[in-house]
């Protein structure tokens, strides 16, 4: 196997005492999508934030392409872009103006910087958008600009933060459609980091889950959901679910269950396999069922699976980040 | 550090782009000191304020004026650098393999060139209102004035954004340091008209040496040795300009 493209040793972060990234050791392939997924504040963005050279870490260290973050930030640099989950373009410029400040900071000749900017507009679909003022773009298409922006300099390791938060499903799915064209066109590495499931499942080829600055797991999304040895079961019973639920809980392969509104939800091994069984118990006890249906394990399971708590939750009652920022602006 | 001077250019051309696109901004930043100084030398030159010096007020206080849309400058580049810290735009420089003596550069020049720009609009406002010029050569000696007044308030206003991170406290406590420099650097009236426990202050004030400086080279007056003004001046650059470089580095880096 060639050298990593990206290897941490130990990587940690604290701000004053609340410990952001805790001791992150990993190494990313040449080539590779890796996805680092968690909730907010679980040192994702940190994270990205000492490997692109912006802070210092506390302890460990990491190297990109065998140049050590702290001791070779300018080889870091050239070989690198980031793009920032905050649309960070300059509004007054055009897009176009706003690519060539970035090419001109790279040292780009004029010819070149006209030619690269060409291609990286042309893959984002913005070509004929170039000229207009930033500041008139629609959230997507500044997304778009901000990708066009971090591929500007030929980076062998490009970082994504969060590059679809706060966009709505559709311009979220053409980002992705753009992030799978850019991975095809170009050869680098990409870290993508973010907080949707369905993304760092559908882009990524191996994915960390992230949760209070550790590593939870780590393996392809496949293999991740191959943890979560359960299915969900979703059923419509007409005449109530709740006596059906305690017939269910005979058996040993049915997990968990929950009743409400008619609905009934179980947690079984292989679902294909006991839907039958299910059905057959079900008409035993004069339970009508109007539906069934069935879900494969998501990411979001085994983010349960490892931690305890759901990704949502994690969100709702706030993380060491949030309240690390919050006493910041406070005092 | 051929990559280091292309980051500069581009840094200055992005911003004068910008500028070229809010020119009203230049105008109204040159509303208050041309407001001022039509009305206080329509006021004070009926006062005998500068006694023994020969010379009309308008004329006196023209400079003075200069220097305090030069202090002002310093406030255009630090809000700048403020914005795009603010907007993200910054880390994006921040990335990039440039210097930060190159990001500070840049800034600097987009700086003195605005100030350059203001300084020419407000002497050719004085010159309509019957400011009296003397002098050939020693005109240009005013521009290198102009250019070391601008570095020293820009040095000074990039140190204090460092401390203090948002553009509204940032305006405040500008105002704090901007009065005092201000009023004991002789902008209004000679420094020896002050009571005798303030004339070490203005001493002491960079800014003073500046805008006699700019009296000598516009008018042919000065308190001090035009060589001695240089040579404050030379050094205030040197040392706020170093300072802020050396803030800007040690605050963005955590």
């Amino acid at each position: 196997m060639s050298l990593p493209s990206i290897s941490l040793q130990g990587l940690s972060k604290s701000f004053k005492g609340v410990q952001a990234v805790d001791n992150v050791t990993l190494e990313i392939a040449k080539g590779e999508l890796f996805g680092l997924l968690g909730p907010n504040g679980a040192g994702k963005s940190t994270i990205i934030k000492m490997l692109s050279t912006m802070i210092r870490p506390s302890r460990g260290t990491a190297q990109i392409l065998g140049h050590d973050i702290t001791k070779e930030k300018d080889a870091v640099r050239s070989y690198i872009g980031v793009v920032f989950q905050d649309a960070t373009l300059d509004g007054k410029l055009s897009g176009r103006e706003n690519l060539d400040f970035h090419a001109q900071l790279y040292g780009l000749d004029r010819y070149s910087r006209r030619k690269r900017i060409d291609e990286v507009l042309d893959l984002v679909d913005l070509s004929d958008k170039a000229n207009i003022m930033v500041e008139k773009y629609s959230g997507g298409m500044q997304r778009r600009l901000a990708i066009a922006r971090g591929l500007i300099n030929h980076p062998q390791v490009l970082f994504l933060d969060e590059p679809t938060l706060g966009l709505d499903a559709q311009t979220r799915y053409h980002i992705w459609n753009y992030i799978k064209e850019m991975t095809a066109r170009e050869e680098m590495t990409i870290v993508l980091t973010t907080h949707y499931m369905e993304e760092a499942d559908r882009l990524s080829n191996r994915v960390a889950i992230m949760d209070k600055g550790k590593i939870v797991a780590l393996d392809t999304p496949k293999k991740l959901r191959n943890y979560v040895n359960s299915e969900m079961i979703v059923m419509q019973v007409k005449n109530g679910g709740e006596h059906l639920q305690d017939v269910f809980g005979n058996f040993s392969w049915v997990l968990s269950s929950e009743a409400f509104d008619g609905q009934l939800l179980l947690h079984v091994d292989d679902a294909p396999l006991r839907i039958p069984q299910l059905i057959i118990e079900a008409t035993k006890n004069n339970a009508m069922i109007t539906s069934v249906d069935f879900e494969k394990p998501t990411l979001e399971d085994v983010f349960l699976k490892f931690t305890g708590r759901s990704m949502r939750q994690c969100e709702a009652f706030g993380d060491p980040m949030n309240k690390w920022r919050m006493q910041k602006g406070r005092s | 550090m051929k990559l280091c001077l292309f980051a500069v250019s581009s840094i200055w051309k992005r911003d004068m782009l910008r500028l070229s696109r809010q020119k009203s901004r230049i105008l109204f930043s040159l509303f208050s000191p041309i407001f001022l100084l039509a009305f206080l030398s329509l006021g004070f030159s009926k006062v005998d304020v500068l006694y023994e010096m020969n010379i009309d007020y308008l004329s006196y206080l023209a400079p003075g004026m200069m220097g305090m849309t030069l202090l002002s400058s310093a406030n255009t580049t630090s809000l700048f650098l403020l914005w795009d810290r603010e907007l993200g735009f910054l880390k994006e420089i921040m990335v990039t393999p440039i210097s930060r003596q190159s990001i500070i550069l840049g800034r600097s020049a987009v700086g003195i060139t605005n100030s350059l720009i203001q300084s020419m609009i407000l002497l050719l406002a004085g010159l309509v209102m019957g400011m009296k010029i003397s002098g050939h050569l020693e005109l240009l000696l005013s521009l290198p004035f102009i250019i070391l007044i601008a570095s020293t308030s820009i040095g000074m206003g990039l140190s204090l954004a460092s401390f203090v991170k948002d553009t509204f406290s940032f305006n405040l406590a500008l105002s704090f340091i901007l009065y005092p420099l201000l009023f004991f650097s002789g902008a209004f009236y000679p420094v020896d008209r002050f009571p005798v426990y303030i004339v070490p202050l203005a001493h002491l004030n960079p800014l003073t040496y500046g805008i006699d400086g700019l009296r000598y080279s516009l008018l042919g007056i000065s308190s001090f040795h035009p060589a001695l003004d240089l040579g404050v001046m030379v050094i205030s650059c040197i040392a706020m300009l170093s300072l802020g470089a050396y803030l800007f580095e040690i605050c963005e880096v955590e």
